[in-house]
């Protein structure tokens, strides 16, 4: 009998209710007449299917006709049914959407083979702050020798060339690979063949793969590509093989893959820092014992090479963290926020439900009278619920969609993965888990208050069910938990807005405005030696400064705050040398005219002129921290250090630049003039943007474009964009992070808004006789509207005070994302308060209207 | 609501003359199919349900066993609308069945 009793627990409540004792009699009466125990132990296996297949079947009926039953009393009141879908579609979509992209930078695995056990390794130089520079190869030579204990480790750096060829010249972004990358990360040619170990031996024709667009673009998509060559920066490649669309690596932006061939010429420098290493971790190889054989190795490396790997260590990161502390700060936010919405959402919700389910009191009476257990009622209501919260879902899957391309500018770039996220299985996925967690929610306590102590009293005519007592604390309480999420949402983006001004007025230490900039990346060997590059530059430059509206125009190695550029070891005259802190200085090739017409104010000595070439000695215009940190309290000019293998004195200082983004100090710089510079030395150096000070902003492009193509037709332009929009790049992650909070906070205050809004008018409504009776008796209109305003303020008031308690305490976790705000922010709290303050008042203004225009004689003949 | 469910059918069957209680049409209908079909109770009860729902049945309170001296057992009565529903099922497999005969297919032969 136990088993039965088990048993029935499958069948829905209100069914078991019915027909347990019948079912078990049958039961009883089957039990009696089998004799044996073959044919008891039958008996009981078919009451164990027999039940199963019958009580699935009864939940399939009861859905049905609750599903019907829904459909029907939905369409009958269109206006709650819009409200409550345009509610659960914003919670449910917010959500989603933050979903997509915090799942696709944060947490989806990376789309290689076992990309768990991936690692990546560093070298660190903790004392200097670097704690993650790339290794040398010499490095990364000895990491392979010493550090056996990995199931595979490789490397690469990126690259870009120029492609010419039929049609335009033009530039390509690639990476060199060790032969044993792509198989490390279980890569398949959708081509041809990958790598093999004889593609990297030095000597060995050249070969390179394309990526599947490119192939496309180029060759149409033939077969026929294979064993073609293509000529990358003058030098002819074979084509081998084609890469799926979908493979990512080392970024979006990857187009060709070449073979890493290192010489003995490149083990020579250990301070060229140029090379990502990626590992693969053993199955079952923890991250902290990859890092406990890291250290050993690195322990080895010190004791072989005492002088060159003093103080070398290493770091190990899982592939899939390698991203910023920043970036995943942002996107953490935007999730929490979106988690916020969907949490007012539901409080929103369950208040409509509130209010529904009280006004539905006789229906759900009758029904109760009628026999229906209140079981049953309660399933119903909640499959009314789940509907509307999964119809919701459905619109905000689709408003997710409509918002994507917005969020996925939140997607760094960089990352072995696609830019754009998808929505997939897994999001859906999600999504439907997140919508029955939204229709559980906002379900539950309506339906469950709905269905207590329903008997007859809901029956009685004009009976006002459920005012006052419980179900209105319920519903306040449900009204300042919004209010108090909405405090939190807007503070959050009150601080981070503030942050961001603070963040666009820093002063990147030159001028933006009016400046024009794009790239020629001169090939190799063809520019190999400095004249012929100079002769470029000179033949550009000279017919750009011809242009009408042109005030200046040079050459650079990089851009501020578009490429960091290198890091260099300094040796001042006279200075011990120090390995720990002399390594921290940038290094930057730029024509004269430079400073001015970037507008880099020049502090004291002269610009770099023409007249500094290769046949006079070596001469550096440097940045004012450069000063400060070699020869502090001195006057910095016609001293001597060397960089770069080149002993240069000091003619000039100039204001320092925010090299490497405007929220981090950047390392000093020293400019070296173009025609300073070696054949065939530093050639990654070699001065590639163009930059132009004019009037006539990007209307000039095209007459550059001419010039350039004149001065050399296979010569690509690319990166053509004003200083002012490398500037905007730099903080347009968080420009897109403020918009999307932005959006949410403004939703979450409506959303706070219409809640007050709804349980005033609900109150005013069902108090409508009280008033009446009131001003028949004689109270003052204005004492009834202070009632209603009292209500209101008391709802915002509490939730507002929680709000700035909660609000004050998320800004205090996002501190990193502030830039030295103090999460105490007064201007933000006053705006935020007073904003809050506004928005009681016009929630409390219709009801307070509806109470003070109450007819007496009318309200009172209603009842 | 056609064609109804075998053990629909069945069960307004057995519900047609008499009121009787859920033990009693189990069987009822075995002993109409000389006990080819053996409801289960989970079977019996579920198309109860769903017939008591769709309105092809009724409990009774009158008690039509006096000798029956359990309290608990419920006894169900078929409605005027569930006798219509059977007549029109019966006519719906009559009419197949001659559709079955005119092309050949003879019940006993194949």
């Amino acid at each position: 009998m136990k088993l039965i009793r088990v048993l029935m627990l499958l069948y829905p409540a209100s069914f078991r209710n019915d027909y347990e004792e019948q079912l078990s009699e049958i039961f009883v009466i089957n039990h009696r007449a089998a004799s044996g125990w073959t044919s008891q132990a039958s008996l009981y296996i078919e009451a164990i299917m027999d039940t199963v297949s019958n009580a699935i079947r009864v939940h399939w009926d009861i859905l049905f006709q609750d599903v019907h039953y829904t459909l029907r009393t939905l369409r009958r009141t269109p206006g709650f049914t819009l409200t409550a879908l345009a509610v659960a579609a914003i919670g449910i979509g917010a959500t989603t959407a933050a979903f997509t992209v915090t799942d696709h930078v944060l947490l989806r695995p990376l789309p290689f083979l076992d990309s768990d056990r991936l690692v990546k390794l560093w070298e660190d130089q903790s004392p200097q702050g670097y704690e993650a520079m790339e290794p040398s190869p010499a490095l990364y030579r000895d990491w392979k020798r010493f550090g056996t204990g990995f199931a595979g480790m490789v490397a690469y750096f990126t690259t870009a060339v120029n492609l010419v060829g039929a049609g335009e010249p033009e530039r390509l972004e690639g990476a060199v690979v060790t032969a044993d990358l792509l198989p490390l990360l279980g890569v398949r040619p959708a081509v041809g063949r990958i790598f093999a170990s004889s593609d990297d031996t030095s000597g060995a024709p050249p070969t390179v793969i394309l990526s599947e667009s490119l192939w496309k673009r180029r060759f149409a998509g033939e077969s026929g590509a294979l064993g073609q060559t293509v000529n990358l920066d003058g030098n002819p490649y074979t084509i081998i093989g084609v890469l799926p669309a979908n493979l990512t690596f080392p970024s979006p932006l990857t187009q060709f893959w070449i073979p890493a061939r290192f010489g003995p010429a490149d083990y020579q420098d250990r301070s060229d820092n140029y090379l990502n290493v990626i590992a693969k971790l053993r199955p079952g190889q923890s991250i902290e014992q990859a890092r406990a054989e890291m250290r050993t190795v690195s322990a080895q490396l010190e004791h072989a090479y005492p002088k060159e790997n003093l103080h070398v260590k290493s770091s190990v990161k899982a592939m899939r963290d390698d991203l910023s502390q920043k970036t995943r700060q942002l996107l953490i936010a935007v999730m929490a926020a979106a988690l916020c919405v969907l949490l007012i959402a539901c409080a929103n919700l369950a208040n409509l439900l509130l209010a529904r389910a009280l006004a539905r009191r006789k229906e759900l009476a009758v029904r109760t009278a009628l026999g229906v257990g209140r079981e049953r009622l309660v399933r119903q209501l909640l499959t009314e619920s789940l509907i509307l919260a999964l119809a919701g879902g459905a619109l905000g899957v689709l408003l997710a969609f409509a918002v994507l391309p917005l969020l996925s500018q939140l997607v760094p770039n960089g990352l072995p993965i696609s830019k754009v996220p998808e929505i997939d299985l897994r999001v859906l996925t999600f999504a439907a888990l997140v919508a029955i967690a939204t229709g559980l929610a906002f379900g539950v306590l309506p339906s469950l208050r709905a269905c207590g102590n329903l008997h007859f009293s809901g029956l009685r005519e004009g009976s006002r069910g459920g005012v006052g007592g419980r179900k209105e604390h319920l519903r306040s309480a449900l009204v300042m938990a919004e209010v108090a999420g909405s405090v939190v949402l807007l503070v959050s983006v009150g601080l981070l807005i503030r942050a961001l001004w603070r963040v666009e007025a820093v002063n990147p230490g030159f001028r933006a405005t009016g400046v024009l900039t794009l790239k020629t990346s001169l090939p190799q060997p063809k520019y190999n030696s400095s004249t012929r590059r100079a002769q470029f530059y000179n033949n550009v430059l000279d017919q750009v400064r011809t242009l009408p509206g042109v005030t200046g125009a040079a050459y650079s190695s990089f851009l501020p705050l578009a490429f960091g550029g290198g890091i260099w070891h300094v040796t001042v005259e006279g200075a011990p040398p120090d390995p720990v802190k002399a390594r921290d200085t940038g290094l930057r090739v730029v024509t004269p005219g430079f400073f001015d017409t970037m507008g880099i104010a020049l502090r004291q000595g002269r610009d770099l002129s023409e007249l500094d070439h290769a046949e006079t000695a070596p001469v550096a215009v440097v940045t004012e921290s450069f000063i400060k940190k070699y020869w502090p309290g001195q006057n910095g000019l016609e001293h001597y250090f060397e960089i770069a293998g080149v002993k240069r004195r000091v003619v000039g200082i100039v204001a320092d630049v925010k090299v490497r983004g405007l929220e981090r100090t950047s390392e000093p710089q020293v400019y070296v003039s173009y025609r300073q510079m070696p054949d065939a030395a530093l050639t990654f150096y070699a001065p590639k943007n163009l930059i132009v000070r004019s009037s006539a902003g990007a209307s000039l492009v095209p007459a550059v474009r001419r010039i350039i193509a004149k001065t050399d037709p296979e010569q690509p332009v690319t990166e053509v964009r004003t200083m002012n929009e490398i500037v905007e790049a730099d903080s347009a992650s968080r420009a897109i992070q403020v918009r999307v909070l932005g959006a949410f906070a403004a939703i979450a205050i409506l959303l706070a808004g219409i809640g007050l809004h709804g349980l005033l008018s609900f109150t005013v409504s069902t108090r409508a006789q009280e008033f009446g009776v009131r001003i028949a008796l004689g109270a003052q209109r204005s004492n009834i509207l202070g009632m209603v305003f009292r209500q209101g303020s008391v709802l915002a008031g509490v939730g507002l005070a929680v709000g700035v308690v909660l609000a004050y305490a998320s800004g205090r976790t996002m501190s990193a994302l502030l830039v030295g705000l103090d999460p105490a922010d007064l201007p933000t709290f006053v705006f935020v308060v007073s904003l809050c303050l506004a928005m009681t008042l016009a929630g409390c203004l219709l009801p307070a209207i509806k109470a003070v225009r109450l007819d007496p004689t009318q309200v009172m003949r209603g009842e | 609501m056609l064609p109804l469910p075998e053990a629909t059918l069945h069960i307004l069957l057995a519900v047609a003359d008499d009121d009787r209680h859920g033990y009693a049409i189990i069987q009822d209908v075995a002993a109409r199919t000389n006990g080819e079909l053996k409801l289960s109770a989970g079977t019996l009860y579920r198309s109860i349900a769903r017939m008591m729902e769709q309105g092809l049945i009724v409990e009774t309170r009158t008690r039509p066993a006096p000798e029956d001296a359990d309290e608990r057992r419920r006894y169900y009565r078929i409605t005027p609308f569930g006798r219509t529903v059977a007549r029109a099922e019966v006519e719906r497999l009559a009419h197949l069945l001659k559709l079955a005969r005119a092309s050949g297919f003879v019940p006993g032969r194949a």
